[in-house]
């Protein structure tokens, strides 16, 4: 599974947040063509000069001309496919992809040659909010301070490695077992081996020493993920020098961790160690910590999460070469500057922790079949997930959702794109607004952040020629936020004063991560700032703070003749 | 709000706020306009090119700030309205800009500090003539203007910390003998240093490795170590880390009788707690003891002999104890699993020195290799780093061979401890003159010691230890080979 690494780039995953447009817009002809097809009444638009409305429609009816080819077999019983649809790859996109293909009624397989539930469940998400409530609890229990605020007294906190380890470990088979049952439940198929693509709307999949099948489907989606990137140099031996699969067992606490990479993965790992007792270093090749985050959210989050816990970092290098601990050495790190290329310094831990991405797990996939050329690992696709061949035009009926396209390495933007993908194939068009696609980061507190970064806002302001503003509110004025003693953390929203369109919004502070969503879903649906802030929110919440924002948002008088979306009914 | 401009005469220039810098908690209109503006003076003509860079009040609350980086280094040109420091306030860090152009002669405050809201924590020259001029008024400055702009960490003085950060053998294990190493330190051990001003150059670590661990820092400064549920956790898997298995011991309070009125409690310095660690591990190790009388008449005039060559009772001791453990090699063996004997493959004999309260083992290495006069210098010193606390690990525990001399004391016979990782430990009693009948029932006068072995029994057996103390009782009271 590791032989793929060498050959592909490491690439931040929070990179592909915020680029991941970026590639959508040469092929949509309207440059910034945004709406969700799911809700046609609601429309979101970032439109130019023209008009609103008339225009999406329009370019929407466009749309569904150029994929005509796929939907004209729509409705038509298949006569010579095994299934409508087969999925490569049990993961969460695969399974959002699959259940909602039954929805759709379509003969749906999925194809898993691991365990189901990919990195996600097994190996990313699921273990590690584990582990992250464990780090969340034991931090409250050891802050003195805190606890004599709320009047409470609680004698030294502790903790069972294996206990904790067994948590993380149960709730991942307890997710998987979830998983399958419910795709069992609904008749889909899984088919056990490694998928490969043998051709057109043909897969053989099969164990190592079996003989391999080879099935059927009018469309394809493949949904396989990806692996821990480890550059070059580092020696993983999976005991003092370790990824992300291996750090989620917890086989060890370590006194002295360093951190290779502070984006999500590797602040999150921080955040549980450090709650653990060990002391942690970080290794971050640009010049800053957390360079996928809004600034002015890194900022505060570095005077949080890093500068008061037992963690120091090296900013601007590269990790060139990690030793694991052996013959009585601890584990070496050699360094060199990132821009000069100059050894700078060696360091000297008890462990260390790769963090540098993700690579694209897409080797034996059998896309040379049908000449597609990966593109450091990735799968090309448009905006509607289709894959691009080597000559730059569409597969039919194939699909790549995921990491596998990293276009947003998230796996919630996986499952979103795999039910795109499927309401694409029965009949309705549909793009993604990867721009709605929230992230979230789970250290204590949270991060979370949906849209553009201010000054991802500020150059698209300048390119386009409107003006943006910036409002922001504190969760210190939150009833709720205090009464928990939790008053560290700011929401920012980031918008449009000429019309209210909400750009991004990015929150640090108690359950961000579920806050977040308000926002996300604001964007997603077109729903505009003046509309919004007459939502009402339950008192005392934390929503409140958003609530809040969305009230001292200053949207000018023009933009505020626009009718509300609902009428109000009566009671 | 006081006006930072007051405290000095020589001011003209102040630091402004980009304005979209500003949380919202502050109205961005008081800052650039009202307290900034900068407030010339006609007198200071002459002075007045070079300008001094002031802690600004970044919030009607703030007293003090602190220097979260300098934008500019020394040297840098710096031209109006440009960010040149960042200051923490105790809500935001805020950017502050120059108000002149100008050339950063001098960082008065350096990253990490904090200073007074009104001092000076930069100097700013006008033209690169006066960068000398202003130098020398930073260092004026920092000496005097910015009380609490601390000078470059000194070095602990000796007699005021508590705590000599050298220690016994807590980690026998694995420092190789690689001369010298960079030093390391921990993260919070780094952090920790940074507030107590500790120069983490002058401490010696004893964490994993030689690395300073934030236990030596606190000792150094001569703080408690933090005793709070934030300090060091409970893991259930404890390694050698023993602050945390202190820790556990406190969380059950039952155990712990209460203490007696009036009493007063002085927590153990790092040195201290190793030593504690080791004793308590050693009662793990199932010792024995085996006691033997050495006449020493032909070592003391050995001893009188070479006494003006600078020899030391102490290395002809050492000496001939390791002369005989050449013969023994199982006596200079340790158990390191209770499974089987690890015998070493140099004898290096571990001396007890107790020193400023605490008590350390300088060790000679291959002391049965160096002659007397080799050893001596060497012992020397030892004894000299030990004082100043400068041993390295390796030169205190290294040793595979413990001895301990309480005659000078008057002490005729005691009872050593078996420090872990070595199979066995020596104790020297005084050598007294007594009275001893020979086979022919003459009674006649000799100088006896007692010596009296303790051994972990596992190893080393009765029989063992009495043939080594047969050879040793025979090379003192036939020196003539220690001086080969």
């Amino acid at each position: 599974m590791h032989s793929i690494c060498s050959q592909a780039t490491a690439v931040p995953r929070s990179n592909f947040a915020f680029d991941s447009h970026a590639p959508a817009l040469p092929t949509s002809k309207p440059i910034n063509l945004r709406f969700c097809g799911l809700r046609k009444e609601a429309f979101g638009f970032s439109g130019l000069t023209h008009s609103c409305s008339s225009r999406v429609r329009f370019t929407s009816r466009g749309h569904s001309k150029r994929i005509s080819a796929s939907a004209e077999n729509n409705g038509t019983p298949p006569k010579s496919f095994d299934y409508d649809l087969i999925i490569i790859g049990a993961g969460v996109g695969g399974h959002g992809a699959a259940l909602h293909a039954v929805e759709k009624g379509l003969k749906t397989a999925i194809i898993e040659g691991d365990v189901v539930g990919g990195t996600c469940v097994n190996r990313g998400c699921v273990p590690s909010k584990a582990l992250l409530a464990v780090s969340g609890k034991m931090r409250e229990l050891q802050s003195e301070h805190h606890m004599k605020a709320l009047g409470l007294q609680v004698s030294a906190a502790g903790y069972d490695r294996q206990g904790v380890a067994d948590h993380a470990n149960n709730l991942a088979s307890k997710i998987r077992s979830n998983l399958t049952n419910s795709m069992k439940a609904l008749g889909v198929d899984i088919l056990t081996g490694f998928g490969t693509v043998v051709g057109p709307q043909k897969v053989k999949y099969g164990k190592v020493g079996f003989p391999d099948n080879i099935v059927t489907a009018k469309d394809i989606i493949i949904a396989t993920g990806s692996v821990p990137f480890v550059p070059k140099g580092i020696e993983v031996d999976g005991k003092t020098v370790i990824t992300s699969d291996h750090a989620l067992k917890l086989e060890s606490v370590p006194d002295w961790i360093a951190i290779v990479g502070s984006g999500y993965i590797g602040l999150e790992f921080s955040d549980v160690y450090t709650a653990l007792g060990s002391e942690v270093t970080f290794i971050e090749a640009l010049d800053q910590l957390m360079p996928g985050f809004d600034p002015e959210i890194g900022k505060l989050a570095q005077r949080v999460l890093i500068n008061p816990r037992k963690i120091d970092y090296h900013t601007g290098v590269f990790a060139t070469k990690i030793t694991p601990a052996k013959d009585g050495k601890p584990v070496t790190i050699e360094l060199i500057d990132a821009k000069t290329k100059e050894p700078k310094d060696t360091l000297e831990v008890d462990a260390a922790l790769i963090a540098t991405g993700r690579a694209p797990f897409t080797n034996g996939l059998g896309l040379e079949n049908i000449n597609v050329e990966t593109q450091r690992g990735f799968v090309p696709v448009d905006e509607r997930m289709r894959v691009i061949d080597a000559n730059g035009n569409l597969v039919p009926h194939l699909y790549c959702i995921g990491d596998a396209n990293g276009k947003m390495m998230l796996a919630h933007a996986a499952s979103a794109q795999g039910i795109s993908v499927v309401e694409q194939v029965t009949g309705r068009d549909h793009v993604l607004n990867h721009l709605s696609i929230p992230a979230a980061c789970f250290t204590h507190p949270e991060i979370s952040m949906v849209g553009l970064t201010e000054p991802q806002a500020r150059e698209k302001a300048e390119k386009e020629g409107f003006e943006v503003s910036v409002a922001k509110t504190s969760f210190k004025a939150n009833t709720k936020a205090l009464a928990e003693n939790e008053g560290e953390g700011i929401a920012k929203l980031i918008y449009r004063p000429d019309n209210g369109e909400i750009l991004g919004v990015h929150i640090f502070g108690l359950h961000a991560a579920d806050l977040i969503h308000e926002a996300s879903n604001a964007i997603a649906l077109g729903t505009r700032i003046q509309d919004i802030k007459f939502a009402v929110h339950a008192h005392p919440t934390l929503s409140e703070v958003l609530d809040e924002l969305f009230k001292s948002a200053k949207v000018k008088a023009t933009a505020l003749s626009h009718v509300p979306v609902s009428e109000p009914v009566a009671v | 709000m006081a006006s930072p401009f007051l405290s000095n005469s020589t001011i003209s220039f102040s630091s402004s706020l980009k304005s979209s810098t500003l949380p919202r908690l502050f109205p961005s209109v008081s800052f650039s306009s009202i307290r900034f503006k900068p407030t010339p003076r006609r007198i200071l003509t002459v002075r007045s090119k070079i300008r001094e860079i002031f802690m600004p009040a970044l919030s009607s609350t703030m007293t003090e700030g602190k220097i979260v980086s300098w934008v500019k280094s020394e040297g840098d040109v710096l031209s109006k309205g440009e960010s040149v420091v960042v200051v923490e306030s105790d809500k935001a860090d805020m950017d502050v800009e120059t108000f002149y152009d100008g050339i950063l002669a001098a960082i008065v405050v350096g990253e990490g500090e904090t200073a007074p809201v009104g001092a000076a924590i930069g100097i700013l020259a006008e033209t690169e003539d006066e960068i000398a001029e202003a130098k020398a008024k930073a260092a004026s400055n920092s000496g005097a203007s910015a009380p609490s702009a601390p000078p470059p960490p000194p070095a602990p003085a000796a007699g005021s910390t508590p705590a000599p950060p050298n220690s016994t053998p807590a980690y026998a294990a694995p420092i190789a003998s690689e001369g010298l190493r960079k030093t390391v330190a921990t993260p919070y051990a780094k952090k920790l240093a940074k507030q107590h001003k500790v120069d983490t150059e002058s401490v010696v670590g004893t964490g994993p490795y030689g690395r300073i661990t934030p236990e030596d820092i606190e000792a150094a400064a001569g703080i408690l170590p933090s005793k709070t549920n934030v300090g060091p956790v409970v893991v259930v898997e404890v390694k050698p880390a023993a602050p945390t298995k202190a820790t556990s011991d406190s969380s059950a309070p039952s155990s712990i009788p209460p203490p007696v009125p009036g009493s007063t409690v002085v927590p153990f310095t790092t040195m201290q707690t190793a030593v504690s660690k080791n004793m308590v591990e050693s009662i793990s190790v199932p010792t024995f003891r085996v006691g033997y009388p050495v006449t020493t008449d032909a070592l003391d005039a050995l001893y009188e002999k070479v006494k003006p060559k600078g020899v030391t009772m102490t290395a002809l001791l050492a000496k001939a104890a390791a002369m005989a453990l050449v013969q023994h090699p199982v006596v200079n063996a340790s158990c390191k699993d209770g499974k089987s004997f690890s015998y070493n493959s140099n004898i290096n004999i571990a001396i007890a020195v107790a020193i400023n309260g605490g008590l350390i083992t300088p060790v000679l290495q291959d002391a049965d290799k160096l002659d007397l006069y080799l050893l001596s210098q060497k012992w020397k010193e030892l004894v000299e780093k030990a004082r100043a606390k400068q041993l390295q690990p390796q030169e205190y525990n290294s040793g595979t061979f413990t001895l301990s001399n309480l005659g000078m004391f008057g002490v005729d016979k005691f009872d050593a401890i078996l420090p872990p990782g070595q199979g066995a430990i020596m104790a020297v009693g005084a050598s007294k003159p007594t009275v001893v009948a020979d086979a022919d029932g003459f009674f006649s006068l000799k100088n006896k010691m007692l010596v009296n072995v303790t051994a972990d029994h596992r190893i080393i057996y009765g029989a063992d230890l009495a043939a080594f103390l047969q050879t040793f009782s025979k090379i003192v009271e036939n020196p003539g080979s220690l001086t080969l």
